[in-house]
């Protein structure tokens, strides 16, 4: 259960935490995340010595290496701005998983002052940003999948569709069973590779039978699953990461 | 390895049988939904679910004490009170006192903590009928089957099935798949062996320590018959499920049936503080409480796994499970499945036989959502898997290690050098960007219902300082 | 073996690591309070839900309806306790030998178990009190009505005190203060026996009681 955060104001700065599937896979999704933040007012800070937050060698059960890892991140966001991170799992292992990682092993106080200033990236748009959005797209069917950490850990799933729900033309379809598991799991997808192909399927169906043309989501895990299973279906629903939508759809081009 | 291979062959044999997949998916969207109807308001729930967690904490934090006192409560009303370290003496007690009384016929209602026992494949050996009397377990005692979820038993099987096993054991009986006549032919074959039992077992919910009472929830009176007819009342329970006051009692209650079945109460709520009296005309004689270790005082060493054991044993974190409702209960192997399963009997019977079952999750945190007493059940699922890999044993947890492989170690290790250095992470990174056209992504069982996803063109280190978005 | 298990076990729990707390934080669990009549309209429609019968009478109507209940249903024989707090007022109402016969055996049960495992049609008990939340009857058997009248007849009548109505479970257990004097069996019946074992479909007379029909004394 997500707990009340009080949210501070509109700061200058913000930074920016990529996340290591974003930063390989979908860096436009990412670059979305910090135009719609730059075009709030707000300056955005990408720190070049970032990797990964440590998350699958932690869920792995290996500790000190996932531990080694999140040091190394605790060094490169040292100033007193909020750490956005376009994804609900990675700024969950951020926000709730470090101090316990650093449980009697680091200063406390120090981590969770850490742990406090990141925030998931429609939650900061929604509460700190308060952004407004004009939609500029086309009349479309979307489904939105909020991965388990967005929802349950961050607590963050109806900020995503709050944002959805201000682009007038989008229609937000709702899938059966929405709150389920889509079956990736991290590693759970190549170790359990059978069950999670049963919930993968289960998943897509659900969200094939609203009749979408678009499955948004804000993590790039689900993404991959639910849109690689989509994609090796032949299924025709496009998928994409809900920053780079946002700003495909309210960012005027020229001409 | 063995339980490996076992529980892989498991999986694929449900995820193969259709009609196990329908009958799990319905049950657990009724189960799911019942329980959404018992709790409309959120703030209260959360509440609630916050009120059972502490008195359940409260309890295990003076554990020592609550049983001292439960047994000396429970001896003051003339209850007998049993100590087995291990399912072997818990079995051995209850074997004395069925010889005792020379006892032919025993009459279970539902408890897991006999599951646990294998009390009736125990007492068959020793020539004692052993006979289930909660419908669903008593078909699935008919069908040779374990039970597959700790509520509602039987949930894998269709009323046909049941119909044909009906018709298999009973030929006299003609044929119906119609409930309410299953259900009266059960009716009609238990009646008269509860009539006949000569000692009655049944399991605990509660075990009130201020006044020596044993609390038991059920809905067909089984429980109820079980504990009143025969002569002898024999009531098996795990040492963790004492609480320390009656007042505790209600709110336990109303969390354990409305997040069970999403019933507001069950049928029955039997509170037993003792034998008949001088004077009382039906009861039993004798009742006996078997307190059942069995690894429990193991887990309740750690001040996290602990958590463990403030389970009252709902169910709703299988029936909220997305691999539970995928696999069912049978594929686990344990004699309690999902995901509190998944916790608690690894830490029971070693992670060096069920270290998988940890490993087997999403940690998407439906369970930990709905747990009554909020068991944060990811947060030890993780924990599990840890102790599984760590390679410093302090021999705290059964197991604790076994799961290391060297390739895995290396695999990890590996990638923490990569990740920890932003030197070596944007070199990895440049150089998989380069060779993105031949790199192979996610081969194996990632791809064999996935497209594999594709390396961008730019990754997003370079995409930040291209469009201007500074370093500090 | 037994003393042996019982200190090995209970040495081990005392060996716990240091720094387990209590969560001392209160909670505040709201609990519903009802005026008599909607209290007594939760507990009809709770029961109701169930499939249980509820009747709501003036105090003084209680044998008409229960005379009226048991001729309506074809009962043959009714159990009913000789010395129990019931028994003036249905002896008084009887005499009317269109009525089922009156059985009342005193003897300890196990001595005429074939009667009351097949040969009885229903039973009538008092209940100590009932709750609203939940539509549950609170039974505390005693030597005049044993614990087997509520199960074993497949219909069981019980007669309420509206005054005994209380709103919550908690409220019960605090208010008679229970935990001074636990009887050896106490009950709560919130409807008549049923079961969803068979492919989750509710059926009802699984081992106790098929009906469960509650006259509620209250005056308007």
């Amino acid at each position: 259960m997500a707990e009340q955060k009080r949210y501070p104001a509109k700061p200058k700065k913000a930074y920016f935490f990529a996340t290591c599937l974003v930063d390989l896979l979908y860096p436009e999704a990412g670059l979305a995340g910090m135009q719609l933040i730059r075009r709030e007012g707000v300056e955005v800070i990408f720190p070049q010595d970032q990797t990964c937050c440590g998350q699958p060698a932690w869920n792995s059960g290996y500790r000190d290496e996932a531990r080694e890892v999140a040091l190394r991140q605790l060094a490169c966001f040292t100033d007193n701005y909020p750490i956005v991170v376009p994804s609900g799992s990675c700024a969950g292992m951020m926000r709730h998983h470090y101090p316990e990682m650093f449980r009697e092993r680091a200063d406390q106080a120090s981590i969770e002052a850490f742990s406090s200033r990141v925030y998931e990236l429609t939650e900061f748009l929604v509460h700190v940003l308060k952004i407004e959005l004009k939609d500029l797209g086309k009349p479309i069917k979307v489904a939105l999948h909020t991965s388990c950490s967005a929802r349950r850990e961050m607590g963050v799933a109806d900020e995503h569709e709050a944002l959805l729900k201000q682009l007038s033309k989008v229609e937000l379809m709702t899938q059966a069973r929405k709150e389920e598991c889509c079956g990736f799991g991290g590693t759970f997808a190549v170790k359990q590779p059978a069950i999670s192909a049963e919930m993968v399927s289960d998943k897509a169906n659900a969200i094939a039978d609203t009749g979408a043309d678009l499955l948004v989501s804000g993590d790039c895990g689900c993404l991959m699953n639910i849109g690689g299973h989509l994609d090796y279906r032949d299924a025709a629903i496009e998928h994409r990461h809900i920053a780079s939508f946002i700003w495909e759809r309210t960012h005027a081009t020229e001409g | 390895m063995q339980q490996r291979v076992d529980f892989h062959s498991r999986i694929e044999q449900a995820l193969g049988n259709p009609q196990l997949k329908a009958s799990l998916r319905s049950a657990m969207d009724g189960l799911m939904a019942n329980r959404k109807a018992c709790f409309p308001d959120a703030d209260a729930l959360e509440a609630l679910r916050l009120r059972g967690a502490q008195i359940r904490a409260n309890a295990l934090s003076k554990l020592p004490q609550l049983l001292l006192q439960l047994e000396q409560r429970c001896t003051q009303n003339g209850i007998r009170v049993h100590w087995a370290e291990s399912v072997d003496e818990a079995n051995g007690i209850v074997l004395g006192i069925m010889r005792e009384h020379q006892a032919e016929l025993l009459i279970k209602g539902k408890s897991m903590v006999s599951e646990e026992m294998d009390l009736n494949r125990f007492l068959e050996a020793q020539g004692i009928e052993c006979l289930e009397s909660d419908l669903g377990e008593y078909i699935l005692q008919l069908a040779g089957e374990p039970p597959s979820h700790i509520v509602a038993p039987a949930i894998h099987k269709t009323r046909q099935d049941i119909a044909r096993l009906f018709k298999e054991k009973f030929p006299d009986i003609p044929y119906s798949d119609d409930v309410d006549t299953l259900t009266r032919n059960a009716r009609g074959i238990l009646r008269k062996k509860f009539y006949a039992a000569s000692a009655g077992l049944s399991g605990v919910n509660f075990a009130v320590a201020e006044s020596g009472t044993l609390c038991l929830v059920e809905n067909e009176g089984n429980g109820r018959m079980c504990t009143t007819v025969p002569p002898v009342h024999i009531a098996v329970t795990g040492i963790e499920k004492v609480v320390e006051k009656l007042a505790h009692v209600p709110p336990l209650l109303k969390l354990l049936t409305r997040s069970a079945t999403g019933q507001h109460i069950t049928t029955y709520f039997n509170m037993i503080s003792g034998p008949r009296r001088t004077g009382e005309k039906d009861g039993p004689k004798e009742v006996h409480l078997v307190l059942l270790d069995n690894g429990r005082s193991r887990i309740y060493e750690d001040n996290e796994l602990v958590n463990t054991l403030r389970c009252i044993r709902c169910g709703a974190c299988m029936n909220h499970c997305p691999i539970y409702t995928r696999i069912g209960g049978h594929a686990y192997g344990t004699t309690i499945p999902g995901p509190i399963g998944s916790i608690l009997e690894p830490q029971k019977a070693g992670l060096d036989n069920l270290g998988e079952l940890p490993v087997a999750s999403t940690l998407c945190g439906a369970c930990a959502e709905v747990c009554p007493v909020r068991i944060p059940i990811p947060t030890l699922l993780n924990r599990l898997r840890y102790e599984r890999i760590r390679s410093d044993h302090d021999g705290a947890t059964h197991g604790q290690g076994s799961g290391r492989t060297r390739k895995e170690a290396a695999i990890w290790k590996a990638w923490s050098w990569l990740h920890r250095s932003p030197v070596r992470y944007r070199l990895a990174l440049t150089l998989a960007t380069r060779l993105r056209k031949i790199l192979p992504l996610g081969l194996g069982p990632w791809t064999r219902v996935r497209k594999p996803p594709r390396i961008a063109a730019k990754n997003l280190h370079r995409r930040a300082r291209e469009e201007g978005f500074n370093d500090r | 073996m037994t003393d042996k298990a019982r200190d090995a076990i209970l040495q081990r729990l005392r060996n716990r690591q240091p720094g387990f707390d209590t969560p001392s934080q209160r909670v505040a669990i709201e609990t519903p309070s009802w005026p008599m009549e909607a209290r007594i309209a939760q507990f009809k429609s709770m029961l109701e839900s169930v499939r249980a019968e509820v009747h709501v009478v003036e105090p003084e109507n209680w044998t008409d309806c229960l005379k009226t209940l048991v001729a309506e249903k074809q009962i043959n024989n009714l159990l009913y306790a000789k010395q129990g707090p019931l028994a003036e007022a249905i002896e008084a109402a009887w005499g009317d030998t269109l009525l089922p016969e009156l059985v009342c055996d005193e003897r300890p049960v196990d001595e005429w178990k074939e009667e009351i495992f097949f040969q009885t049609d229903a039973a009538v008990t008092s209940a100590r009190a009932a709750i609203a939340e939940t539509g549950s009857l609170v039974l505390w058997p005693d030597a005049f009505e044993p614990r087997t009248w509520s199960l074993v007849p497949p219909v069981h009548f019980v007669i309420v005190d509206g005054e005994k109505l209380y709103n919550t479970f908690a409220e019960v257990v605090e208010a008679e203060q229970w935990a001074r004097q636990m009887p050896t069996n106490a009950l709560l019946v919130s409807g008549p026996s049923k079961s969803a074992d068979i492919q989750q479909t509710l059926a009802y007379g699984v081992h106790g009681p098929t009906e469960l029909i509650v006259i509620l004394k209250a005056s308007s």
